[in-house]
């Protein structure tokens, strides 16, 4: 059961989502190396998931009745771990060591490496199977946790992808919900030039799926859009989340060049500015 | 003649001898486990009868997923699975599990450290008549180099179901690898079975080679041990089937006085068995040593003894490369 969304809690998430993409360019920065428009465009979804929809205990990582969060496009996770360290998962002082010798916090997410990460990944369309095994378990051991895996929209090419989407589809497996980071972009360029994807909704129905679309820079909505793939038992639920690559940084917003690449320091003391005026404007923008 | 403390099969050259292939033995061990441990789970990829998963499919259903033709997807539900507390078994082809899939497995099994056992079936040129497209010739090598995975290579049945037991007893990846066809049965019930020991299956008084031979191969190469001792050369024939972690120890031991050295594996020569030893030797204690094995070419179908004659790989072979290995020293 997912708590109800008070007016001042909903604040507190997007003053924390601000607080989330100023850490998430400080810790870019500091690294040299990275992405900087996936992880700032799924801020508010992970700061949602950390901080209200997830049933789980950052001081016990391991404890067998949590909410599963398998991040499939790993090369967003310096968003992960901003959201993990804010929410207690380790101190935000290691956030320095993203991509370093000897850090937990490997360029692409290890498993075994830092307690709290579901799975290893990096290497794009392998996150739904994994999510699947995990939901599998669930209902093998009788458990009512639910498994949540976020996934890039490019990485939707992948043959892999739709292996796995026939194969939740004939489980029927309600226990898993799927969101699809869809920012329109991928290394190449524009996701509908590289390779398109629409109609995507139709595509994942086909595949027997529930389909839900959500802005993903609306915390209260994206909420209510779980809330509500709860409530579907006979079939997997793909929310769609609408994202704008680089949300929140107005000189990366919309620009694919900015997928795989860091900001220099003069870009992230813009960027900063920026952010520290923002201020859940975010939110407003969509009223 | 034939290790008499291993308990071998006395029939092992007789035209009478049972026959079996090794992948019955994965069947019947994996229905062993699936009896004995609630947490092994088995995920099939359209293959079930062929490797003979089926036999816990029909007793477990419940434990029992089939997952198309999908060998990436199979890969990555199993990790899922393995972080949860369960014991995968995946079985397909070799060619396209751990071969089409090869990146998955690193990345979601092997480097993630997933409990997952990862059984390769029709392995080798012995799948014959499909043709190189199915006959899994590098499987040994792009698994060998992988950190945190053990690979086992049963000789028969028999020892298959061993392997297959053995495997769920270490928290590592297995890569597991069968064969398709019937072939000799050369252990017996009462065999030991030790993960990570070579074992001699062919001793004589001064040998002057050591054949380590792996899989059913192992069968041609005693055939060859006992000819070349009626004519007067003696060798070792040790059964290798653990090629990681490899008996370093059983290595210096079993090569100590022959120094000359045989492998035999149906494989590609590059990065299997032969390529495990000699690493080994390399830095150690280094002796000639030659190679038989697909002779880094593709085959082609056919019947698999008519292939492993043209291929030089079958008993001919071997006493031909244990004499030229001899006179190397």
């Amino acid at each position: 059961m997912i708590d109800e969304l008070f007016d001042d809690k909903l604040k507190d998430l997007e003053l924390k989502a601000d607080q989330a993409r100023q850490l998430l360019i400080e810790t870019l920065l500091e690294a040299g190396s990275g992405h900087s428009a996936g992880p700032l465009d799924m801020a508010d979804v992970f700061i949602a998931f950390y901080f209200h929809i997830l049933n789980h205990d950052p001081k016990n990582p391991d404890w067998p009745d949590r909410d599963r969060l398998v991040l499939s496009n790993g090369h967003i996770c310096p968003i992960r771990y901003v959201t993990m360290a804010m929410a207690g998962y380790f101190p935000l002082e290691e956030l320095k060591t993203l991509r370093k010798i000897n850090s937990r916090l490997q360029g692409h997410p290890h498993r075994t490496a830092l307690p709290g990460l579901e799975t290893t990944s990096g290497p794009l369309g392998e996150g739904l199977s994994q999510a699947i095994g995990i939901a599998l378990a669930a209902k093998l051991d009788k458990k009512s946790y639910y498994t949540y895996v976020i996934t890039g929209d490019g990485e939707l090419n992948e043959g892999n992808i739709w292996e796995a989407a026939m194969f939740a589809g004939k489980l029927k497996l309600n226990n898993l919900i799927a969101i699809v980071d869809r920012n329109n972009i991928q290394i190449d360029g524009f996701t509908e030039d590289v390779m398109p994807l629409e109609p995507l909704r139709a595509k994942f129905e086909a595949f027997n799926w529930h389909v839900l679309e959500v802005d993903a820079h609306n915390i209260r909505s994206i909420i209510d859009k779980i809330r509500e793939a709860h409530s579907i038992y006979e079939k997997p639920t793909l929310i769609i989340a609408h994202s704008t690559p680089g949300m929140g940084v107005d000189f990366m917003e919309k620009d694919f060049h900015w997928h795989g690449k860091p900001p220099n320091k003069e870009e992230a003391k813009k960027a900063l500015d920026e952010l520290r005026t923002l201020q859940g404007k975010i939110m407003s923008e969509h009223k | 003649m034939l290790n008499p403390t291993l308990k071998l099969n006395s029939k092992v050259f007789d035209s009478d001898v049972e026959l079996k292939p090794t992948r019955a033995g994965f069947g019947e061990g994996l229905l062993h486990l699936g009896e004995t441990n609630p947490n092994i789970v088995a995920l099939s990829a359209d293959l079930a009868e062929s490797t003979y998963a089926h036999l816990f499919a029909e007793k477990f259903p419940e434990r029992f997923f089939e997952i198309g033709i999908g060998e990436q997807n199979m890969a990555a539900v199993a990790a899922g699975l393995a972080v949860t507390g369960k014991i995968p078994f995946i079985s397909s082809y070799a060619t396209f599990s751990p071969g089409k899939n090869w990146e998955t497995i690193r990345t979601t099994i092997i480097y993630n450290q997933a409990n997952v056992k990862i059984a390769g079936h029709h392995a080798g040129i012995m799948t014959g008549p499909d043709g190189s497209t199915h006959q899994a010739t590098e499987d040994i090598a792009i698994t060998r180099c992988w950190p945190n995975i053990e690979i086992y290579v049963p000789c028969d049945a028999i020892e298959g179901k061993k392997a297959t037991i053995a495997s769920a007893a270490t928290t590592s990846p297995v890569y597991l690898r069968y064969t398709r066809d019937k072939t000799p049965t050369m252990t017996t019930d009462e065999t030991p079975f030790e993960v990570g020991k070579m074992q001699d299956f062919w001793i004589t008084d001064n040998p002057q080679a050591t054949i380590f031979a792996t899989g059913y191969m192992l069968h041609y190469a005693l055939v060859a041990a006992k000819e070349l001792e009626e004519e007067g050369f003696p060798v070792l024939v040790v059964n290798v089937a653990t090629i990681k972690p490899l008996d370093e120890e059983g290595i210096m031991r079993f090569t100590g006085h022959t120094k000359a050295v045989v492998t035999v594996e149906d494989h590609q020569v590059m990065g299997g068995l032969g390529g495990a030893i000699a690493e080994f030797l390399a830095k150690t204690n280094p002796l000639p040593m030659e190679f038989i094995g697909l002779q880094n070419t593709f085959a082609e179908s056919g019947a698999w003894k008519e292939l492993i004659e043209k291929y030089n790989m079958g008993t001919k072979s071997i006493k031909e490369a244990v004499k030229k290995v001899t006179a190397r020293k």
